[in-house]
């Protein structure tokens, strides 16, 4: 016998459900009244330093269907790469949050992010990352918030050196992490959670 | 079996700002479990890419008290400020880390259907009556020691299109974020006795028993308040972080 380690085993995951949005966002839902606005509407405040950006985009399923009741949250830097809050490096953009709650729409599924680009992350070995924003997405039928990252396809030099995506052994799958550039300042990502395109999630 | 008492109290703040622990996947349910048919086409085929945490999961958003309303922990009254109607329940417990402590200012979400199984939600056609004194939807921040609370009325069981008489149990959603955007957890919280827990296709996604027993809140008669409600404790455990100064070497050295 050995001496027991006393760790807890982290509560395991349920599926959000088709209903996450009473919780999450009901002031879209049609819930008003509860919470003065929606948490996370935004990443940016006006006066947010960097290029702004619109990424939009479609959550689709190994069938072919484009999810509409799919949510999911993005975390990003500003634009010199620092992470608001408790970066250990220092203190971000004011006006950058970081953080939104983007849901699908109910009738399209189409979802929409307006931020600014994020800059270049240091990976733990000090190593840039490419410009990208952290990604955890959730609906029904999703078991465990799934994991992953958009980057940018307007990024050919620091993607090719990203640690991160370097870490991909199968580099004809990068291409489901870039967004792509469909006019300045707007970008086009879909995410794809099964089949010949699937989307690259990580194991975090 | 419930919530084991042992997952209990442990003073101490988690303010580390190391790398995350690794994710247990053999603990959590799997993507792909025909048992809930959903799954079967939203579940991820190819393997995960595995990655040790950076600082994109490292650090994550922060949330004040200034933002939480007075009622926003007590679903009896914050949609209209009438009582809602049900059988009365104070759900409390803390939000700990893999390292048994204590994580403050966690912001922790819930949502449920009402005591007779209905969402109000625009795709929840189920024959029980929206209750109008009730939203559904409550949040708040976890104390200083990782304890929170949230008056509520227990949601009733409904039936839900999976197989043809498939019902879920009595439950809570909950939705809480760590200081890493890498411990970000949905779940959901179930009720002592239930009979319909071991029934559920969606509580069946958990492999382990074990797994399953820390999401069901044991009744809490010291908590309960006489005359007025019941009580039910339901602890919830993050992903840890790694306390190392054998950490974030740069390459090379």
């Amino acid at each position: 016998m050995v001496q027991r380690l006393d760790y807890f085993n982290e509560t395991p995951s349920q599926t959000a459900g088709p209903y996450v949005h009473i919780g999450l966002t009901p002031n879209a839902l049609g819930i008003p009244g509860i919470y003065p606005v929606d948490l996370g509407a935004s990443p940016v405040r006006e006066g947010a330093r960097g290029e702004p950006i619109v990424i939009t985009g479609r959550v689709i399923d190994g069938a072919g269907m484009i999810l509409r009741d799919a949510l999911f949250e993005s975390w990003q830097a500003d634009a010199d790469g620092l992470y608001p809050g408790n970066d250990p490096r220092g203190q971000a953009d004011p006006n950058v949050t970081g953080w939104a709650r983007v849901a699908a729409d109910f009738d399209t599924g189409v979802w929409r992010l307006e931020t600014v680009k994020p800059g270049r992350v240091p990976y733990p070995d000090g190593r840039p990352m490419a410009p990208h924003i952290a990604v955890w997405l959730v609906a029904r039928g999703i078991n465990l918030g799934l994991q992953t990252r958009i980057y940018f396809d307007d990024e050919a030099k620091a993607n090719a050196e990203c640690p991160v995506l370097a870490r991909i052994e199968h580099a004809a799958r990068i291409p489901t992490l870039l967004a792509k550039r469909t006019a300045p300042g707007e970008y086009s990502f879909d995410f794809r959670l099964q089949g010949p395109d699937e989307t690259v999630f990580f194991d975090i | 079996m419930t919530q084991a008492t042992t997952q209990a109290m442990i003073p101490g703040n988690a303010t580390d700002p190391g790398p995350l622990h690794f994710r247990d996947r053999d603990w959590h349910p799997p993507a792909y479990t025909p048992g809930y048919k959903t799954s079967m086409t939203r579940a991820p085929f190819r393997p995960l890419v595995s990655l040790g945490s950076t600082l994109s999961e490292e650090t994550g958003p922060a949330f004040g008290r200034s933002m939480i309303g007075l009622l926003d922990n007590n679903l009896i009254l914050n949609f209209t400020g009438e009582p809602a109607i049900g059988e009365r329940i104070v759900m409390h417990g803390r939000v700990l880390d893999e390292n048994g402590r204590g994580v403050p200012n966690v912001l922790v979400e819930i949502w449920q259907a009402n005591a007779g199984g209905r969402y109000r939600h625009k795709k929840d056609g189920y024959l029980a009556p929206l209750d109008p004194n009730f939203g559904g939807c409550g949040r708040t921040l976890t104390a200083p020691d990782g304890s929170y609370e949230f008056m509520t009325v227990r949601p009733g069981a409904y039936p839900w299109p999976n197989r043809v008489n498939d019902w879920r149990p009595m439950h809570i959603h909950v939705s809480v974020f760590g200081s890493g955007f890498g411990q970000r957890l949905i779940t959901q919280m179930y009720f002592q006795g239930d009979p319909l827990i071991e029934r559920c296709p969606i509580v069946n996604t958990i492999g382990r028993k074990e797994a399953v027993e820390v999401l069901v809140a044991p009744l809490d008669m010291n908590r309960a308040i006489p005359m007025d409600c019941l009580a039910y404790k339901f602890d919830i455990v993050l992903r840890g972080r790694r306390q190392s100064f054998f950490e974030n070497r740069r390459e090379g050295l």
